[in-house]
């Protein structure tokens, strides 16, 4: 299993190196198929892993090897290896269906209307194999470093790939927003990372944490009791720091800014990277660390409160964004919070909520995690097609699509209604399992989240029908939109099969927090009320955005400023933009640079002209002018007449 | 007592001397500095006839004033455009030129007079030289001898001949 | 009146002061060449004065400038060669140009 998980690994890397290398060597297509091949080997392998590991494992302990990489000291080595435990078997599984789904759907998606593939074409296939590395990478981690070690690199191949059309200015600025905002971030997951190794002396997960081990979690958390700050034990603040790293990639408020912009790369990167994988790594995160966050209440907390604040806040943005994009990409960030809040409501001041249901908010993360990819996958994917028919991001230029697409269109209904939560999709049971898990740490946290899950059916089918009904499509480009060659529609088809029955896997079976099978109950008022405000949401958008009608128009003059800031964000870049240049730039960095130019440089240019005027005082000297040599020497011979003639008169 | 053609030679030799080799020096005139050589070297060669030296003023005449200038005035006329004036000297450059010369003659003049018991001596009579003793002491080894100067010097020259085809040849 | 050795010293020392003057101000490599001719002709001059002044019987003095006079037309001539090859290349003949030559 060990060997196969290792393979998994290779196998990405190599077609990075392989298709990087001699990628451009080949035609474009042959690239491209090359390249998903290669992905279909790693998936196949990689169901292997999971079926093995879930199959012949049924105790779900760890199962790790791993190599020594660099020795600190005696005591602390970072270590490269792989660890097997039900949330990395799941996540293989994840990471390389998308993946796979995503290679073969570039196939078509990245022609023109010719099926000529793009320029870059290696390039791009080459880049996603190393995104897919990385992020496999990531998950097997053994330990807290490497892991960081992939966090980084996840985060350097969204920037490559964001940037992929890096001949457009837009895109080229959104690589380096994202590629600055979430460096700050990991910033302080290093710096946490160092806190909490100062102490534990560790970096290994399984003597941190273990699979569950609160006993281990608590050895772990002791070593670092005599340390405080501000009455804070050091363990919760390292804590935090290591969840703001993870919510720079996991786009929480206020590190979400980079997402929306991150849009610009090509649609089936977004798919992958920025909706299904990548973007859950700090959810996947705070999962791998849950024993130890269960212990600190305060990390716990702010976790929970940035997580309910952000799934509200997206949800916002998203019911009035027109590009369906970007739209989908706030999506995407609320329901990353949800799987945040949905892990950080399983606690509650050191202890675990819920009983004889005690973790049920980590797997009902994790089911979300899994049926999200899938769904958020799918919906980017058809976003794809659909932009691909179209050549237009805004769903203004869209409308009436549904009789041009019908299979796009019935892959993206199903892909709503799974978000929306509509039984028997999905979405439905995932997110049950996390309202549930938020009613029973506090009615208020349930009661919130309940608004948000209103909302995100509100928005999804308000770009459902602006996208698909609406009124008559006009159209605008030379030909007629219609639905995408074989490569692109078969993985809609695949994943909208996925999300209709992915709900009814047993998930707590599976995969929980230590790892012993978790029987869940449905609660049916829970349920009920989650459908029933489901439905509300839909109901509403219908009511609004099924047949072109003014109401939405009157409603948004009628609120023009609210519209106007939910629109804009909240106005949260311009905030940056505020803060970074007026307030850092201008009160901070332009003081320091003049000094630095005054002082610093200043004194080392005096250095640098003193020896340039010494220099040029004495260059003559060996000026390479004949003339000017010849009157040094006739000086010389002259004065060494003069002498000799001096001294004869003497004698 | 000197006859009085000997001294008006010796004047007219010595002023043009002089005067030509400052406008040699100083003309703006490529060509006409070459002139003024001419001028200059003649002079020369009367010195050496006022000696009595008349196979050395011959040479003089012959070599200097026949081969030399002549190369020069083809060398000017292969390099330079009709009507071509010399940029001006800058002043520092000329500061340094009057400098150095000036310097030059003053410490030769200072050594002329410190030890120049001998500047006064005239020129005895009666000693010139015969063509074929000068002939036999060039081929002749010996105190008297030049045999091994002059069979260098005409391997010199082979070699300057040698030396100016290559480099002057156009490649 | 008599003409006594320094009188002809005098020209000579002159022609040579000249000389060094011309060689050290002139840009141009031809004019520096004859300045240089100058320089070597005062030499000359000097051997045969001393010669004749002070040991008229011998014959060193007047056989050097002999020689002497051969060698600058021989170093002339390969001078001039350099000079006319350094035209081809640079398009002019001013000292300041062939310090390229360095490069």
């Amino acid at each position: 299993m060990i060997t196969n998980t290792v393979l998994v690994l290779v196998l990405p890397f190599v077609m990075f190196l392989f298709l990087g290398l001699a990628g451009v060597k080949m035609p474009r297509k042959t690239a491209g198929v090359i390249g998903v091949v290669g992905m279909l080997i790693t998936t196949v392998l990689a169901y292997w892993v999971a079926i093995d590991y879930f199959m012949h494992h049924p105790g779900h302990e760890q199962i790790s090897a791993e190599v020594d990489w660099l020795n600190f000291t005696p005591k602390l080595v970072a270590r490269m290896g792989v660890l097997i435990d039900p949330i990395s078997a799941m996540m293989l599984v994840v990471i390389s269906t998308v993946s796979l789904m995503v290679h073969l759907y570039s196939l078509g998606y990245m022609c023109d209307h010719h099926g000529h593939a793009e320029k870059g074409f290696q390039r791009y296939y080459s880049f996603l194999a190393l995104f897919t590395f990385s992020m496999l990478g990531l998950v097997v981690a053994t330990n807290i470093f490497q892991m960081f070690i992939f966090f980084e690199m996840v985060g350097l191949s969204s920037y490559l790939l964001i940037g992929f059309y890096y001949s457009l200015p837009a895109a080229n600025h959104a690589n380096k927003k994202a590629f600055i905002v979430t460096r700050l971030a990991d910033l302080f997951f290093l710096l946490g990372i160092m806190i909490l190794t100062f102490s534990t002396g560790t970096f290994d997960f399984k003597e941190l944490v273990g699979l569950g081990d609160m006993a281990a979690s608590q050895r772990a958390a002791g070593t670092m009791d005599g340390l405080t700050f501000l009455g804070i034990p050091a363990v919760g603040w390292a804590l935090v720091f290591i969840f703001i790293g993870g919510a720079g990639k996991s786009a929480m408020y206020p590190l979400h800014i980079w997402l929306p912009d991150a849009m610009e790369g090509p649609t089936p990167v977004s798919a992958l990277i920025h909706a299904a994988t990548m973007v859950v790594a700090g959810v996947f995160l705070i999962a791998r660390m849950f024993p130890l966050y269960v212990l600190a209440p305060m990390a716990m907390n702010v976790v929970a409160v940035v997580g309910a604040f952000t799934a509200f806040y997206a949800a916002a943005v998203a019911c009035v964004q027109s590009d369906i994009k970007r739209a989908l990409a706030f999506s995407t960030i609320s329901q990353i919070a949800f799987m945040m809040t949905s892990l950080a409501v399983s606690a509650d001041g050191g202890q675990l909520v819920g009983g004889h249901e005690a973790g049920l908010g980590y797997m009902a993360s994790m089911f979300h995690l899994f049926t999200h990819a899938m769904f958020k996958a799918l919906l980017f994917l058809c976003a794809g097609a659909i932009i691909h028919a179209v050549h237009s991001n805004e769903n203004d230029k869209m409308h009436g699509l549904h009789k041009f697409m019908p299979i796009t269109s019935i892959a993206f209904l199903i892909g709503c209604l799974a978000i929306a939560g509509i039984p028997p999709f999905a979405g439905f049971f995932s997110k049950d399992e996390i309202l549930v898990a938020c009613y029973e740490r506090g009615l208020g946290w349930g009661l919130w989240m309940s608004m948000v899950a209103g909302m995100t059916a509100f928005y999804m089918f308000r770009i459902y029908y602006l996208i698909f009904f609406w009124k008559k499509h006009e159209v605008h480009t030379e030909h007629e939109p219609s639905d995408q060659p074989w490569t692109m529609t078969l993985p809609l088809i695949i994943l909208a099969s996925i999300s209709c029955v992915a709900g009814f896997l047993p998930f707590g079976k599976f995969v929980t927090y230590n790892g012993e099978v978790l029987e869940t109950h449905m609660n049916w008022t829970v349920a009920g009320s989650s459908v029933g405000i489901a439905l509300v949401g839909i109901a509403l958008a219908t009511w609004l955005y099924f047949k072109e009608n003014p109401k939405p128009e009157r409603m948004k003059n009628a609120m023009s400023g609210l519209w106007e800031a939910a629109y804009r964000r909240f106005y949260m870049d311009e905030l940056y933009q505020f803060i970074t240049h007026k307030i850092i730039f201008q009160g901070i960095c332009k003081p320091i640079a003049w000094f630095d130019r005054i002082f610093i440089d200043g004194f080392f240019n005096k250095l640098a002209d003193l020896t340039g005027n010494a220099s040029f005082a004495i260059r003559r000297v060996q000026g390479g002018n004949a003339q000017s040599y010849v009157f040094v020497y006739l000086l010389g011979a002259l004065l060494l007449a003069a002498v000799t003639g001096v001294v004869i008169l003497m004698i | 007592m000197e006859s009085l053609g000997n001294i008006i030679m010796y004047v007219i030799i010595a002023l043009s001397i002089i005067v030509f080799s400052v406008m040699a020096v100083t003309t703006k005139k490529i060509l006409r500095a070459a002139t003024y050589l001419l001028f200059v070297l003649l002079a020369t060669a009367g010195i050496y006839f006022q000696l009595d030296y008349q196979f050395l003023g011959t040479t003089q005449i012959a070599v200097y004033a026949g081969g030399v200038v002549v190369l020069f005035v083809f060398a000017i006329l292969l390099t330079h455009k009709p009507g071509h004036n010399a940029e001006p000297i800058t002043s520092h450059k000329k500061a340094q030129g009057i400098l150095a010369a000036v310097a030059c003659v003053v410490l030769c003049g200072v050594a002329l007079f410190s030890f120049g018991r001998f500047c006064f001596k005239t020129l005895g009579g009666g000693t010139d030289v015969p063509m074929g003793k000068l002939g036999m002491s060039m081929l002749s080894t010996g105190s008297d001898g030049y045999l091994l100067p002059f069979e260098a010097l005409s391997v010199l020259l082979l070699a300057c001949i040698i030396a100016g085809v290559v480099i002057a040849r156009r490649r | 009146m008599e003409l006594t050795l320094l009188m002809y010293l005098i020209p000579s020392l002159i022609m040579f002061g000249c000389g060094i003057y011309g060689f050290l101000t002139r840009k141009n490599m031809i004019a520096m060449l004859i300045s240089l001719e100058l320089m070597l002709n005062a030499v000359d001059i000097n051997f045969a004065l001393f010669n004749r002044f002070l040991y008229p019987g011998k014959l060193e003095g007047m056989m050097f400038s002999l020689f002497a006079i051969a060698i600058a037309a021989a170093e002339t001539a390969v001078a001039i060669a350099i000079i006319i090859n350094v035209y081809r290349i640079a398009k002019n003949v001013d000292i300041n140009q062939i310090n390229k030559l360095k490069f």
